[in-house]
């Protein structure tokens, strides 16, 4: 077998080439360029959706790739952005770059220290594991009121302007908007590198046979750990980002509403594939938008039967049908 | 000479059923050893206990004389020791190509890097291109597992664990649920790995264990019952009365 036929071979050219960029890819960034163009008067919306994307694709990297089951993934939103929220309060730093990255760590070390407890774990007894972790984590913040502010938590914090010229106003919000995109477009990148490298290789492998995994020698554990702990630090980051751009912090960071909020939006848009966070997050906030407009008081049940459409029919969620139909498209045109 | 692969008294319970009871074996290098016995034997659990996916109750394991008893089961695949399962363990999601990778990337060390994307593994895919070529599985090295019949699964399975390499390769029933029109290929992929690696498979099918095997070992209610060459076995009385005899059950 000579060595051009075997890269030949489909199988090991679609492998060789998966992670090169496809010319869509740089249309949702586009489109969050766009959008801070359009809608002048919807940035501090449109702030917030973008956190919410960089937060779902944190948890896309532990849930959807290495498959660890998680209802606790607010534990490390909230880690980052107390961190910046107790740090920028007490006047120890205000500048929110390095503020960022001080959330991304502590975020880190939070999902280390539990990821090396909870990861022991599986299934339902680590689905309740992350929620204690954060229940811990809420009630916590809730009782050390000194220093977290308690119920009402910590606001006006005095984010020193980024690079020291670009401020952030809190009634308009063309500042934030911009520099959360370019955070997440730096975090989307990472994580997009990640999941192609043998390592990603290897969270799939996880996911899809743990046992096998022990079998061809993988420190499955070790590296559950590492990729919960890069999970942790960017929902982290994510989560900094939020108190910086609302200048506040509260409980609401913590809760587990954020957390499953950020479940569903993955499992709507499709989780395992990096955009189906972003996919997800746009269809949520739509969906909220238009079904809360129509039915105010009860919008969250046509979300949960979407939801359960979905968990029945389509597990993929909206990107999974997508590619079912360009796949058929695929087959249509090669008889 | 000390062998590659030995066990010394093991013994293995759970609960009140002991599943291997003081077995001593030794699986030498180059060997093409054959471990059989009736249903509940104990001949999966003990090769889950060389493998180290259990830990036994009592007894040692060792590998070329070091004592790896207490050695984890990822350390052992990496000390040269691989296994196959009997009920296929596959990355289900992924093509055939992504499989194969999986194990060469752990053994070549590829694995744990973070920042260049796999497919610049034009090493690992190679390696892997040529492994499936030589299982007559390169023309299917594109599909996902759920896409093939089960005699290909069962290739799969054995071509992630030679994809490690191992020097001792131990072989759960290979081909189990496979159509006879296709063991072959199993069989034949078997004839070729390397004569120094060390062989053991555990097997229902008489015919494929008696072509393969140059010693066998039967194991009885998890006790080694009688052991020795092909010819030996065939004419042990012993053996064919609790064994041989019964095989028509196993169909």
């Amino acid at each position: 077998m000579s060595v051009t036929s075997m890269s030949d071979n489909p199988a090991a050219r679609a492998l060789a080439r998966r992670h090169r960029f496809q010319w869509w890819e740089v249309l949702p960034w586009l489109l969050g360029l766009a959008f801070y163009f359009a809608f002048p008067r919807y940035l501090a919306f449109g702030t917030d959706v973008l956190i919410t994307i960089l937060f779902a694709i944190s948890l896309d990297l532990a849930l959807g790739y290495a498959g660890i089951v998680t209802l606790g993934h607010a534990a490390f939103f909230g880690a980052g952005a107390y961190t910046v929220g107790m740090l920028a309060k007490n006047g120890i730093w205000t500048e929110p770059i390095t503020l960022l990255i001080l959330a991304g760590v502590v975020a880190g070390l939070v999902g280390l220290a539990s990821g090396l407890v909870l990861l022991r774990t599986t299934g339902l007894t680590l689905l309740m594991l992350t929620l204690c972790t954060m229940g811990l984590l809420e009630e916590s913040a809730n009782m050390a009121a000194d220093v977290t502010g308690g119920f009402d938590g910590l606001d006006s914090l005095p984010i020193k302007p980024i690079f020291g010229r670009f401020e952030f106003d809190v009634l308009y919000s063309s500042t934030q908007y911009l520099y959360v995109l370019a955070v997440a477009l730096v975090c989307f990148v990472f994580v997009r590198t990640l999941v192609y490298s043998p390592f990603g290789h290897s969270l799939t492998g996880i996911r899809e046979n743990t046992l096998r995994m022990h079998a061809v020698g993988a420190p499955v554990r070790w590296r559950l750990v590492l990729c919960y702990t890069i999970s942790a630090a960017i929902a982290g980051v994510a989560g900094g980002l939020w108190a910086e751009a609302n200048q506040y912090v509260n409980l609401s960071t913590l809760g587990l509403d954020r957390a499953a909020t950020v479940l569903i939006i993955l499992v709507l848009g499709g989780y395992g594939r990096l955009y189906g966070a972003m996919v997800g997050a746009i269809a949520y906030m739509v969906l909220e938008h238009f079904l809360s407009k129509a039915y105010p008081t009860a919008w969250q049940l046509g979300l949960g039967l979407l939801l359960m459409a979905i968990a029945l029919f389509a597990r993929g969620g909206i990107l999974g049908i997508v590619e079912a139909f360009s796949r058929r498209r695929d087959r249509d045109r090669k008889p | 000479m000390t062998a590659l692969l030995e066990t010394r008294s093991l013994s293995m319970s759970f609960g009140a059923l002991r599943a291997t009871r003081d077995v001593t074996f030794a699986l030498e290098e180059g060997a093409r050893h054959a471990l059989i016995g009736p249903n509940g034997a104990g001949k999966t659990t003990f090769v889950n206990l060389l493998s180290g996916v259990l830990g036994p109750s009592s007894g040692e394991v060792l590998f070329k004389g070091r004592d790896i008893t207490k050695v984890e089961q990822a350390e052992r695949v990496k000390l040269g020791i691989a296994r196959t399962f009997q009920i296929n363990r596959l990355f289900r999601g992924l093509s055939v190509l992504e499989n194969v990778y999986m194990s060469i990337a752990e053994r070549v060390g590829a694995a744990p890097d973070m920042l260049r994307p796999a497919g610049a593994r034009r090493d690992v895919i190679d390696e892997a291109m040529e492994l499936l070529t030589r299982l007559k599985l390169a023309d299917i090295a594109h599909k996902t597992i759920p896409e093939l019949p089960y005699g290909r699964q069962r290739l799969v399975e054995l071509a992630i664990t030679l994809g490690l390499k191992p020097q001792v390769l131990l072989l759960d029933e290979p081909a189990a649920g496979v159509p006879s029109a296709e063991s072959h290929i199993i069989l034949d992929a078997i004839d070729a790995l390397p004569k120094s690696i060390g062989v053991l498979i555990i097997d229902h099918d008489m015919d494929l264990v008696f072509r393969f095997a140059k010693k066998i070992t039967v194991l009885v209610r998890g006790a080694v019952f009688a052991e020795g060459s092909p010819k030996e076995i065939g004419a042990n009385a012993d053996v064919r009365a609790v064994y041989l005899g019964q095989a028509a059950h196993h169909g």
